[in-house]
């Protein structure tokens, strides 16, 4: 959408929002530094022409997780995704490029692709037959000698590429913004942390055992916020850590651990922490069993002959919850899990998980199972933990419909102490002013 | 037809009908003694390979005998908030049949549609089970329950924090 639209539709909420709260954007977040005091007006999760500016000042100019290299590892293969409300095909050509279209035949807008993934030298649309080759390149017309010369050649005529398209470490970026920053700029600081993930493979990671899709009646930004939430863990999750423990002989203890956040760049944040319990990488936990405990030794044992007893150590022993702002969770704990929310509405978002292993370990028939156990009964929407996650974000949205009556949510945890420390808000607090700043931002450019 | 092996399909319903009320009724105790000691309960996730091995492909649930009795723990405490207070569900079961026979196995095929109301909204699961039974000391036990859903996803259901 064009940028006035963005001022538009800010100047709209503005004027919409002074009657009834007193808000604008600039005062969606209140801070009050003497009193130590981090406040988020609780019409940022439910306003609808909030919602349409969000996805013009960030969804539009942000980089966006897509996918992974290793669902398209041959010449034809694809898979199609929705992307900040756009269908896109992300597919490997026949001369092993990776390419990004919108799923949109440039004839009268049909959907083309339909299959969720596949192989496939070309993309037919079934509406009137025209033909794209795997690069996007439109080859094959209905009744060709009734269209002009040079019609075929024609850039608006073939399917339209995403105007950036980039990868770190496997995965896989797209830019609605021919303007934007490189992804590694983009990426700052969070590069440390996905090279930590990423290193746990001796050479690449893939994903393993299919995919998990579900949805939460909840604004994406509750889940951004959860992912980073370890203070929530005891209260809300006492029945997995009961399981947990059943299954280890004794309930895991936060006692003695300790974690940090951190601050990484353009909104990304990650909680860096001891583990309560294994990760599949090379912690052992009792509950693996004894079969285990040999390969993740030698796992271990060459992680610390590849970067040294220290490194290997953080790799190995601790972990990790990074949010990639806006819009992606990696979890690297008892499981290694890759999390997407797509905003659907401003009380709707879908959400797809994929789990991650070192290629080594993908023919290890214990390691996946192991990989994939830890994933469903924690992190799977039937599991033990998620659907409590769930309903709790759920309540959160209901809480918001009496927004007049009590307007405010709490982002205080730590704040006075300056400190870091994993099980407080700083993190949360990080990602709301960043999300601010862009709208204001933009709103600016505007203007 | 019937022998004492081979049960008739009435007996078969019967106590298919039977287990669907055990779970409308949060008998979860009860519904958990009507498994054999070793056992699984299983859903697949929609989009993949119903038949994979929970070993290699992710399931929405995948449980052994531990782990269905550590569900049912959950279940019936007040911390399992996705269930407290406990939904108000409703199961059809139908179109059930006897699909096969193979040593002390009954292969038992139904469809099911389970309704759960919740906070003002009702969700719809949908699809077919699949179960494995057993006769022990005269009685049938569950081997193995499949549930297969229908949808294409959790979506908008969102979780699956009852027994479908």
């Amino acid at each position: 959408m064009p940028s006035w639209r963005t001022a538009w539709l800010i100047n709209y909420f503005l004027w919409q929002a002074s009657g009834e709260t007193d808000v604008d954007i600039s005062e969606i977040i209140s801070i009050d530094t003497d009193r130590s005091r981090f406040k988020v007006h609780r019409s940022g999760y439910v306003n609808q022409d909030l919602f349409a500016a969000e996805r013009d000042a960030i969804f539009n100019k942000s980089w966006l997780y897509v996918g992974h290299e290793s669902e398209i590892v041959t010449a034809g293969d694809f898979v199609t995704r929705r992307v900040a409300g756009r269908d896109l095909v992300l597919a490997r050509d026949s001369q092993g490029a990776v390419r990004c279209f919108h799923n949109v035949c440039p004839h009268r807008g049909a959907k083309i692709v339909r299959e969720k993934s596949g192989n496939a030298r070309s993309f037919t649309c079934i509406y009137h037959a025209w033909k794209f080759s795997n690069a996007g390149k439109l080859i094959g017309l209905n009744g060709p000698e009734t269209y002009p010369p040079g019609f075929r050649q024609d850039p608006q005529h073939q399917l339209q590429p995403v105007p950036l398209l980039d990868a770190y470490r496997g995965l896989i970026f797209i830019n609605y913004d021919s303007g934007a920053v490189s992804l590694t700029e983009y990426l700052a600081g969070a590069k440390e942390y996905l090279d930590l993930i990423m290193d746990q493979a001796q050479e690449r990671m893939v994903l393993i055992g299919g995919v998990q899709e579900y949805a939460m009646r909840a604004n994406w930004k509750l889940l951004a916020e959860n992912a980073v939430d370890v203070f929530h863990l005891q209260p809300l999750h006492p029945t997995y850590f009961d399981m947990i423990g059943a299954l280890s002989g004794s309930t895991p203890s936060f006692k003695g651990l300790t974690g940090e956040a951190h601050y990484l760049g353009n909104g990304h944040t990650v909680v860096e922490m001891d583990t309560p319990a294994g990760r599949p990488i090379a912690k052992w936990m009792p509950g693996w069993g004894e079969e285990s405990k040999a390969s993740i030794e030698r796992v271990y044992a060459d992680l610390v002959r590849r970067f040294g007893e220290e490194r290997a150590f953080r790799i190995a022993n601790r972990n990790r919850n990074l949010v990639l702002f806006p819009n992606l969770v990696i979890n690297d704990h008892i499981s290694l899990t890759i999390r997407c929310t797509e905003p659907v509405a401003p009380d709707a978002m879908d959400v797809t998980v994929w789990g991650l292993a070192p290629e080594e370990e993908a023919g290890n028939e214990v390691a996946v199972k192991r990989r994939l156990t830890s994933f469903i009964e924690f992190l799977g929407p039937g599991g033990f933990a998620t659907p409590d996650d769930i309903e709790a974000l759920e309540l959160c949205q209901k809480g918001f419909a009496s927004l007049q009556g009590a307007p405010w949510n709490d982002f205080s945890k730590g704040m006075a102490s300056n400190t870091t420390s994993w099980m407080d808000e700083g993190q949360m607090r990080y990602f709301w002013v960043e999300w601010r700043d862009r709208l204001l931002r933009n709103c600016e450019v505007a203007a | 037809m019937s022998t004492p092996e081979t049960p008739s399909r009435a007996e078969i319903e019967d106590f298919i009908f039977h287990e669907a009320e055990l779970l409308d009724a949060w008998n979860l105790t009860e519904w958990r003694a009507l498994f054999t000691e070793e056992c699984r309960y299983l859903v697949p996730t929609p989009s993949a390979d119903p038949y994979a091995s929970p070993d290699s492909t992710l399931h929405i649930i995948a449980d052994d005998a531990f782990l269905l009795t550590e569900r049912v723990k959950r279940l019936g405490k007040r911390t399992a908030h996705a269930e407290f207070p406990h939904s108000k569900t409703q199961r059809l079961v139908s179109n059930v049949r006897i699909a096969a026979s193979s040593g002390d196995e009954i292969h038992v095929r139904s469809v099911f549609a389970t309704f759960r109301s919740r906070h003002g909204r009702v969700d719809t699961y949908y699809g077919r089970h699949e179960h494995i039974l057993v006769r022990e000391a005269g009685a049938l036990k569950i081997r193995q329950k499949r549930s297969i859903l229908g949808m294409e996803a959790l979506r908008p259901q969102g979780s699956l924090s009852i027994i479908v």
